[in-house]
């Protein structure tokens, strides 16, 4: 696991997003699709928080609810509240969400080779982020495009500014990504599976930035990835998701040394480890994600629990406060699994682990 | 960029010259005297003078390999012969027709790009919505009309029921021959011109503009659903912002191109259209002209046709390279 | 005249997650036909293309006299009435009757042109893509080749060649309509050839035959399907052009478009010889291009 090789400024307690009890859902022709169930967090300025979860768990959709970019036909939004700065972005007017996108709550995608419009040069789509929301002017646009190539780390930005997505390798185009986000300085900058699409030595670079560039501009990322290595070396405060529901929400010291879901749990321990004997066999979480059309009756996770006993077949769990101030689990052995470490998963019965 | 150029216009060269020796040996390799296939299957006796000059002046008694040799000597000077049929020289009658022709397709394609992209774009906009529906069978519908009926349909609507219920002069247009052949910068008809440049025009655009708007509405639609279109959103731009500046130019690049593989059609149509309307430009003039076995006229007139159908691929190509910069070639590499 | 269906920039989409995962997979036929069933216009088309056919397989049960009976009582240029649906032709033939026979001619024309092309196209895109290099080149100049003569004037000499009949009309729109389907073909075949379940074919030792039908092919499948569909409208189309300019079948085969040609002196006064076998060219190449539209909009994985 990484550690910060920068010392963090320690987050402060204002809060600036507070989504409540959040339900995205989608209506197809097979039913109903829950992807967000009942979503709950909270975003301080300043920190990093990272959503967890395999691919379906609804961590995506949960960011572009938020940024309002799931269209509504389709789709249906309900919510006690999206509270950005205090205001509900529910209710907000389309004019008033335009003026928040980019400005306030800026989102840097997945694939900076298709979320980048191959036409424009870079230069470009970053200074259409100051000539739209502060009114610069075409040369005032490319300075400050200049300016934040520079900032993400990028050589001769003079010339880069010129070129086109294409020109550049994944790396530096994930950096130009991350520069446009951050060119109207947002509060929050919601990053989705930012490193998914690179090499592992890239990763390391492209987080570096991410964590340079909060500082500088003092603004709270959203951090949303499938990768627990990346949370280990980045996040505050982590939110693991499972089947469109929040199953445990906590400071990134709790999650991983004081686990409280099974789910969790089960994440960690199929991490492959350096320190790992050579014949310690690899441990998945048998079964897969269920279809969200057709969860399991109780607990959404109990099919693949390795602690699941019938009361998880039957009732709901809801997300609690199990341990500390603030760190919530939704299991209803929550407290049951103090002092449990990864092991016990690896030595549970229910599981066939996987030969090296 | 220049480099590209001048590489496709070299290009230019062989692929005509394939083309056209093509043509020629096709029509002269066919069974029997050349001479022959002009009395045969016509109707009307030819003059034995023009059949003597004919022969005399093509060589027509020449091995096949001597005609070829002289025959292209004769193109590279732009000798293109007379007409069998009238012993007009054939240039002559190509720089009549060529023009009328071209003013023809030049507002043919100009409505093709005014109208076909915005239907298209409007309806990939909104769609599922009526407009959108009725386009998609609008579309369809002038694809699949055969261009010749339709010319026959407008002649009906706009000639002979207005002449059968005796409509006022100024409501009626007109539907054959040239009209008085004035134009304005060219292009632009004067006077009572444009009563008889627009039905043929109207035809002629017909199916290229109905595959223009499908074409841009496929690709409008790819576009929409692209991941930089909701980079565009997530930036806060208003949806008019971001159709126009992002949306469209991506949307353009397949159409362009097909616009451009278009414009054979166009010629295609042409043909039809001008028989249609007994509009004298070179479609005609070939039509009859194959008609009547005229076989100086065929090739002359194809061998302009050529020249003009890979000019404009080859600017369809430039502009091409253009609205997409990543065919760009080699002009800067990779980090 | 050929129709080119748009494959637009290649934009990829990355999935977007945790939206939809479904149950056991449906086979993909029902899928298709299930999706295609929703697209009223293309059902329509259907319908109408099965009529088509019906009227050219039953046209001896179907049409009251053949194409060139000249009934008794003898009557010209007549307008449509009881004994006679579409009226008379210029001969005194029953042009309903006519117009049915016609339906096996421009279908024969269409489907067996549109295979010719698709054949040349197929194997001409796949060997360029795949195999890229001088065959590459050599295709495509072969390509620029041919577009560049107009379709009419090689329609005339081949009509001359071999004679002015509907097996010339084929051989011509045969040897032109291959043009489109090569680029669609090679595109596809140049772009999956860099997919990774091709590489990993290809490391676990298939052969390139192999590989090219059994992967790369299935894929390609879905514009073929498309555009062929489309194409055999487009081939009848251009065969009613071809026959109205005297190059196609003669009398008395009766071909739409040459019966359009023979009604062209008759606008004034019958009308309806011209428009009858003009309807009929417009719905038979309408009906098919609502069903390759149809087709694709079905097919396509990404339409929701």
């Amino acid at each position: 696991m990484r550690t910060r090789s920068v010392p963090a400024k320690p987050p402060t307690s204002e809060v600036l997003l507070s989504v409540q009890d959040l339900h995205t859902t989608f209506k197809t022709d097979e039913g109903d699709v829950r992807a967000v169930d009942g979503v709950s967090f909270d975003i301080r300025r300043g920190e990093v928080f990272a959503v967890v979860g395999e691919s379906g768990s609804g961590k995506s959709v949960t960011s572009l609810t938020v940024m309002g970019l799931v269209p509504t036909p389709p789709a249906s939004v309900e919510a006690k509240g999206i509270f950005w700065k205090g205001e509900n972005l529910l209710e907000s007017s389309g004019e008033r969400m335009r003026k928040v996108r980019g400005k306030e709550i800026a989102m840097i995608f997945q694939d900076p080779l298709t979320a980048l419009n191959p036409t424009h040069t870079v230069g470009r789509q970053i200074g259409e982020m100051v000539r739209l929301h502060e009114g610069a002017s075409k040369k005032e646009a490319r300075e400050t495009a200049v300016e934040m190539l520079k900032l993400v780390g990028i050589p001769r930005p003079e010339k880069r500014v010129d070129m086109h997505p294409h020109e550049f390798s994944g790396g530096m185009r994930q950096r130009a990504m991350i520069a446009m986000a951050i060119a109207c300085k947002p509060d929050l900058l919601i990053a989705d599976e930012p490193t998914t699409a690179l090499d592992v030595t890239v990763q390391a670079q492209v987080l570096e930035v991410l964590l340079s560039i909060k500082d500088e501009i003092d603004s709270a990322i959203m951090l949303i990835t499938h990768d627990l290595g990346v949370v280990a070396g980045m996040a505050d405060r982590v939110m693991v998701m499972y089947a469109g529901r929040s199953v445990e929400l906590g400071t990134v010291h709790e999650i991983f040394y004081e686990t409280r879901h099974p789910y969790t749990l089960s994440l960690l321990a199929s991490l492959p480890r350096l320190d790992q004997e050579d014949d310690e066999p690899l441990v998945p979480i048998k079964g897969s994600p269920p279809s969200l059309l057709r969860l399991p009756s109780g607990c959404n996770f109990n099919p693949r629990c390795a602690f699941a006993k019938d009361l998880c077949r039957e009732d709901d769990p809801a997300l609690r406060v199990v341990h500390g101030d603030a760190h919530c689990s939704a299991c209803h052995y929550a407290e049951n699994l103090a002092g449990v470490g990864v092991e016990a998963i690896r030595e549970a019965g229910d599981l066939e682990p996987v030969e090296t | 960029m220049p480099s590209y150029i001048i590489r496709r216009l070299l290009l230019l060269i062989p692929t005509v010259f394939v083309a056209l020796s093509f043509l020629f040996f096709l029509f002269f390799l066919l069974p029997g005297d050349p001479v022959d296939l002009i009395v045969g299957g016509a109707d009307r006796t030819v003059d034995p003078g023009v059949i003597a000059r004919a022969r005399a002046r093509y060589g027509l008694d020449d091995p096949i390999l001597v005609q070829f040799k002289d025959y292209w000597l004769r193109t590279l000077r732009w000798d293109l012969g007379e007409s069998f049929l009238n012993g007009r020289s054939v240039n002559e009658l190509l720089g009549e027709r060529a023009v009328n022709s071209a003013r023809l397709s030049v507002w043919a394609i100009i409505i093709e790009i005014i109208v076909g992209i915005t239907v298209g774009l409007i309806s990939a906009i909104k769609r599922y919505s009526i407009a959108d529906k009725l386009t998609t069978i609008g579309t369809a519908a002038a694809a699949a009309v055969p261009v010749f009926v339709l010319g026959f349909v407008f002649q009906y609507l706009f000639a002979v029921y207005p002449n059968q219920h005796n409509w006022p002069e100024w409501a009626r247009l007109r539907t054959s021959r040239l009209g008085p052949d004035e134009w304005f910068l060219f292009f632009i008809p004067q006077g009572e011109q444009w009563r008889y440049l627009i039905l043929p025009a109207l035809t002629l655009a017909c199916v290229s503009t109905a595959l223009a708007a499908r074409m841009m509405r496929g690709s409008m639609l790819e576009v929409l659903q692209a991941d930089y279109m909701r980079t565009a959103r997530s930036k806060g731009l208003t949806e008019r912002a971001i159709v126009v500046r992002h949306g469209l130019r991506n949307a353009l690049i397949p159409v362009v191109t097909l616009i451009g593989l278009d414009f054979g059609t166009v010629i295609g149509a042409a043909v039809l259209t001008e028989t249609v309307f007994s509009w004298p430009g070179l479609g005609f003039t070939i039509a009859d002209a194959v008609g009547d076995r005229d076989l100086p006229v065929i090739l002359g007139l194809t061998l302009v046709v050529v020249i003009v159908y890979a000019l404009v691929n080859l600017l369809v190509d430039i502009s091409y390279a253009w609205f997409d910069p990543r065919i760009r070639l080699g002009e800067r590499g990779k980090s | 005249m050929t129709v080119i269906e748009p494959t637009g920039p290649s934009a990829a989409t990355s999935a977007e997650p945790g939206v939809l995962q479904l149950g056991e997979a449906k086979p993909l036929r029902t899928e298709v036909w299930r999706r295609f069933r929703k697209n009223k216009l293309a059902v329509a088309g259907l319908i109408f293309l099965m009529l088509v056919i019906l009227a050219a397989i039953f046209a001896d049960l179907i049409a009251p006299y053949g194409f060139t009976d000249r009934p008794l009582p003898r009557t010209y240029r007549a307008g449509p009435s009881g004994a006679h649906w579409f009226g008379t032709d210029a001969i005194g033939r029953d042009l309903f009757s006519r117009i049915v026979y016609g339906a096996r001619v421009s279908l024969k024309v269409g489907i067996l042109a549109t295979s010719l092309s698709l054949t040349i196209g197929i194997l001409l895109g796949a060997v360029a893509g795949y195999f890229g290099g001088w065959l590459d080149t050599l295709a495509m100049r072969l390509t620029d080749v041919f577009l560049a003569i107009p379709y009419i004037i090689l329609a005339v000499a081949i009509a001359t060649l071999f004679g002015r009949s509907e097996n010339s009309i084929i051989i011509v729109l045969g040897l032109t309509g291959w043009l489109a389907i090569v680029r669609i073909v090679r595109a596809t075949f140049l772009s999956l050839k860099q997919l990774e379940y091709v590489e990993a074919a290809r490391a676990l030792g298939f052969g390139r035959w192999r590989i090219i039908t059994r992967h790369v092919l299935p894929n390609a499948l879905q514009p073929i399907i498309v555009y062929g569909t489309i194409s055999v409208g487009t081939a009848i189309l251009a065969e009613a052009a071809l026959s109205f300019l005297g190059v196609g079948p003669q009398d008395p085969t009766p071909a739409w478009g040459l019966m359009v040609a023979q009604g062209k002196g008759d606008l004034v006064s019958a009308s309806h010889l011209l428009f009858f076998p003009g309807a009929a060219i417009f719905l038979t190449v309408l009906a098919f291009v609502l069903v390759g539209d149809g087709l694709r909009d079905a097919l396509d994985p990404k339409m929701r």
